[in-house]
């Protein structure tokens, strides 16, 4: 390539490129359901003598109920002893084979991860192991307790962050009574009163074979990877397919609600309900929103927030790829006097976005950072699990990967402007702004009373801290 | 019993590292100085590239502390050929992901592409190198990104903000007593000049390290690195001022108040490095140390202090071998409800007193040695990661081959030689401990901590 035309060629250059490298790198997906029809999803990876196994349930806090933080203390409770195992010896076996366990508790799930090495002497008992605390935790009642200890704590941290502030009040704002509402770490009250019984019941409702995928990656053949799959979750008590609460209605005004904190910024999130992970929209958003805030220093957002104004370190926008319509959000923090200027400039740039769309050369920008970036997604078996993951918990289509980046060079401006018309309505926005470096109240003060959503008849209501 | 079992893993576990083949890595130097390290991983079609300069926050002068740190936010301003915001936008549409990081040894600009736009990272890195702007009214506003980066991360993160007072009383003489982010009134006066300076003293080739990691043909990359990097100016260094720390004469002791709601408590022991040690063991025995403390569920901190006696909401420890200077090795905790932060310091010092004692376990060793065989194959699986380890080595001045024989070395450590570095390095006298007293959120007390930094910068 001639070296004087690079800066201005690169771009065109990279577009030629990307068809034939990318697509032989795309990895086939292997896919079956075990004895007891968990589906599993397998890619192999044979050159490092490891594997990465995720166990992905519908056990999120969305099944919460009367009891916020009920999924998240029932997942961080598995690890702390199973059958006549205690916590001490569940993490020495682990241990000792240089085993990597990650549990996890989302609003949509609950995610138990497994790393070791691929010889069976380290892989058997780290397997044994985790098939046990999914298959029979004990839920011991000084364990129970430690770790409700340990969650109540998390809330006291979550207190004195601005960021956690914000975050909790915007989702309640924007969801109201339905479960995305309701806050997976818990509130003071709720996680005081979970009995044990509560989390026993949530495990035999929750974490059974009917409520479960599993994503392998590593260093196995196919017959290896069915054995293992099998040993992890084919113990697994059959249960019942749990179906997804109703999507939760739509705010239909706009509203704006300020907690101070004596914190020296000001953070600011302003947004709405999005979409959810499997709607036909979701690329041509995703793709928009790159242009708008999700595409680092290159997007709108930070390109008026931070690189011209300085107004910010952080200003980015965002769908949340739940099951349900998760949240579009916009987030930015800056300091406390300039608060005022920072979300005008945010309104602005959105509002601006929504009327108009991005320009044509812009929008193919996005497009070859997200289809030029692809690989970058899908290198190493780490980044392969946890695409893997999704997949399997979304129920994506196999050819998924190889179809991704056909998808986005097949959406047109007129299509993803149409789609973000069709879903971002700039004139029913949820605002929550805390910070003002001013002392915070006892209650979580609004200066204007919710108005927010009422909840869909027949789901639960949450309480609120 | 099971101590049998475990002894019989520990030497299954010696024998994992033979079962797959080393990467082949190719160093060499251009003309000018630059040294280029390239490791093959062709398991995607991938490159990753990193550029390491030898310069981080402890080469900083009180006054100036975090130029290092503001200077790699200005690096993505612009040159004459690359105007402001290009290099961001051109990595971004080749497809690339971008970013820069500031440490206190070193500041590093990476990008990961896909495998054949290789070029347009070292086309544009090379530029930058030699030939940033620096223009005025970018450095006042990336001082304000700056400030609010430091607000962010620091002001209003009432552990971060005890982390850094720490630093700042374990150390007297040592540049790791400045935050890395820099000081607010350093932040907010430092001059375009002083960055010039900066910019003029460390950036250069002879100053730096290029390592790439990826699917490539290491010759290819050889030519492409003589074609954009070969061409640039040496400068003369000055080696950075002396910065030892100077001895620690008994305890110190520092109280942190900031709105907050759980207590904080961070102990840090003067401790070597592999740069600063007398005996080239110690700081492997050290990291066993810290192993034994806080590697994996089964160490002593959390069987002891999160489960047993529950003294502890969360507790853990931090220690880094391969720091440029004499090194703090830190426990830190929250304490549980109804516990004092008093109380969680008695325990992490009762924990550090056992070490003193009693030799470790073989058990508890074998462990160790385990998680450690085992993460040496984990982390190859991330091509970052891999030129992090070989990028922060060469600019420490350890070599990129320092941590090849880890493992052995790792394997090789006694518990004797554990209680050994223990008594001899996690004494009281050596010994700093940073407590954080929340205040009320509520503001029972007029006037914030953090609304009075916030006025102090206007």
């Amino acid at each position: 390539m001639p070296i004087s035309t690079l800066f201005f060629s690169g771009v065109l250059a990279a577009v030629l490129l990307l068809a034939s490298a990318v697509t032989a790198a795309v990895p086939a997906i292997q896919n079956w359901r075990t004895d007891n029809n968990v589906p599993v999803y397998f890619i192999p990876a044979r050159e490092l003598p490891m594997v990465d196994a995720q166990i992905l349930f519908n056990a999120g806090s969305i099944h919460d109920g009367a009891r916020p933080g009920l999924a998240m203390l029932t997942a961080a409770l598995l690890e702390e002893g199973a059958g006549d195992w205690s916590a001490d010896i569940i993490a020495d076996r682990l241990d000792r084979v240089g085993a990597r366990l990650g549990v996890s508790s989302r609003r949509d799930s609950a995610v138990i991860s497994l790393r070791s090495l691929v010889d069976s002497r380290y892989l058997q008992p780290a397997v044994e192991t985790v098939a046990r605390l999914l298959k029979e935790p004990s839920f011991a009642p000084d364990a129970v307790e430690r770790v409700r200890q340990q969650m109540l704590t998390g809330l006291q941290e979550r207190a004195q962050s601005p960021g956690a502030i914000a975050q909790d009040a915007f989702f309640k704002a924007l969801y109201g009574g339905h479960p995305y509402g309701s806050p997976p770490e818990g509130t003071t009250a709720s996680l005081k009163g979970i009995t044990r019984a509560d989390i026993q019941g949530f495990h035999q409702r929750y974490y059974t074979s009917a409520n479960a995928v599993i994503a392998i990656v590593g260093d196995l053949e196919r017959p290896a990877a069915e054995q293992l799959a099998k040993a992890l979750i084919g113990g697994l008590a059959k249960g019942e397919a749990i179906p997804l609460p109703p999507p939760a209605p739509l705010v239909s005004t706009s509203q704006t609600i300020r907690i101070p904190h004596p914190s020296s910024q000001t953070h600011i999130l302003i947004g709405q309900i999005g979409v959810s992970r499997t709607d036909p929209d979701y690329y041509a958003l995703y793709l928009g929103n790159h242009v708008l805030g999700g595409n680092g220093l290159v997007s709108q957002l930070s390109q008026e927030i931070r690189e011209k104004r300085g107004l910010a370190y952080g200003a980015y926008s965002t769908f949340f790829p739940t099951r349900q319509a998760g949240p579009f959000l916009i987030n930015l923090q800056t300091r406390n006097d300039q608060a005022d200027t920072a979300l005008q400039v945010a309104q602005t740039t959105l509002r601006e976005f929504t009327a108009n769309g991005p320009s044509a050369p812009v929008l193919e920008e996005a497009r070859q950072n997200i289809t030029g970036g692809f690989a970058l997604d899908l290198a190493g078996n780490s980044k392969l699990a946890g695409a893997l993951g999704l997949i399997a918990f979304h129920g994506l289509p196999l050819d998924y990967l190889q179809n991704y980046i056909p998808t986005m060079n097949g959406i047109t401006l007129e299509q993803a402007k149409a789609a973000w018309q069709r879903h971002v309505r700039p004139d029913q926005l949820i605002t929550v702004i805390v910070g003002g470096g001013q002392p915070a109240q006892t209650a979580p003060a609004t200066s204007m009373p919710p108005t927010g959503p009422t909840a869909p008849s027949g789901s639960a209501q949450p309480t609120g801290s | 019993m099971p101590n049998r079992r475990i002894v019989i893993a520990a030497l299954w576990l010696t024998l994992a590292p033979t079962s797959f083949a080393a990467t082949p890595i190719h160093e060499f130097t251009l003309a000018n100085g630059l040294k280029v390290l390239v490791r093959e991983d062709h398991r995607a079609p991938v490159v990753v590239s990193q550029i390491w300069y030898k310069v981080g926050s402890s080469y900083e002068p009180t006054g100036l502390t975090g130029i290092s740190h503001l200077l790699e936010h200005l690096m993505f301003k612009g040159t004459p050929a690359v105007p402001g915001g290009e290099f961001s936008r051109l990595i971004a549409a080749n497809g690339g992901d971008e970013n820069a990081f500031t440490s206190r040894d070193y500041t590093a600009y990476f990008q990961t592409l896909e495998k054949d736009r290789l070029e347009i990272s070292f086309r544009l890195e090379a530029d930058r190198m030699r030939h940033l702007l620096l223009r005025p009214e970018d450095v006042a506003k990336e001082a304000q990104v700056v400030a609010e980066e430091r607000r962010l991360r620091t002001e209003d993160q009432p552990d971060a903000l005890t982390q850094e007072q720490f630093n700042a009383a374990a150390y007297m003489t040592s540049p790791y007593r400045h935050p890395i982010i820099g000081w607010m009134q350093d932040i907010q006066a430092i001059t375009i000049d002083d960055l010039k300076r900066w910019y003029q003293q460390w950036y250069a080739p002879n100053n730096a390290t290029l390592v790439v990691v990826g699917d490539v043909d290491p010759a290819k990359v050889r030519a492409l690195a003589d074609q954009y990097f070969g061409p640039l100016a040496p400068s003369t260094l000055n080696p950075p001022r002396p910065a030892a720390e100077i001895p620690q004469r008994g305890e110190r002791r520092i109280v942190v108040k900031t709105p907050a709601e759980v207590p904080f408590v961070t102990l840090g022991y003067k401790a070597p490095t592999l740069k600063t040690a007398d005996e080239e063991w110690e700081p492997y025995a050290l990291d066993v140390l810290d192993g034994i403390l806080d590697g994996g569920g089964s160490s002593r901190l959390s069987r002891n202090l999160v489960r047993g006696s529950q003294v502890a909401a969360a507790a853990g420890t931090g220690y880094s071998l391969t720091s440029r200077l004499e090194e703090l090795f830190v426990l830190v905790g929250n304490p549980a409800p109804g516990r004092s932060s008093a109380d969680l310091e008695q325990a992490l010092r009762a924990e550090v007193a056992r070490l003193r004692e009693e030799p470790i376990g073989a058990d508890e060793l074998a462990r160790v040695v385990a998680q450690v065989v085992a993460g040496e194959v984990y982390q190859q699986d991330s091509m970052f990661y891999q030129g992090m380890r070989m990028g922060s080595l060469e600019t420490i001045g350890l070599g990129w081959r320092k941590l090849d024989d880890y493992v052995q070395r790792i394997q090789a450590v006694t518990p004797e030689q554990v209680r050994t570095v223990a008594r001899k390095y996690l004494t009281d006298d050596r010994l700093t401990v940073a407590t954080l007293e929340p205040l009320p959120l509520d503001g029972r007390r007029p006037t914030a901590p953090g609304a009075a930094v916030d006025h102090a910068i206007r």
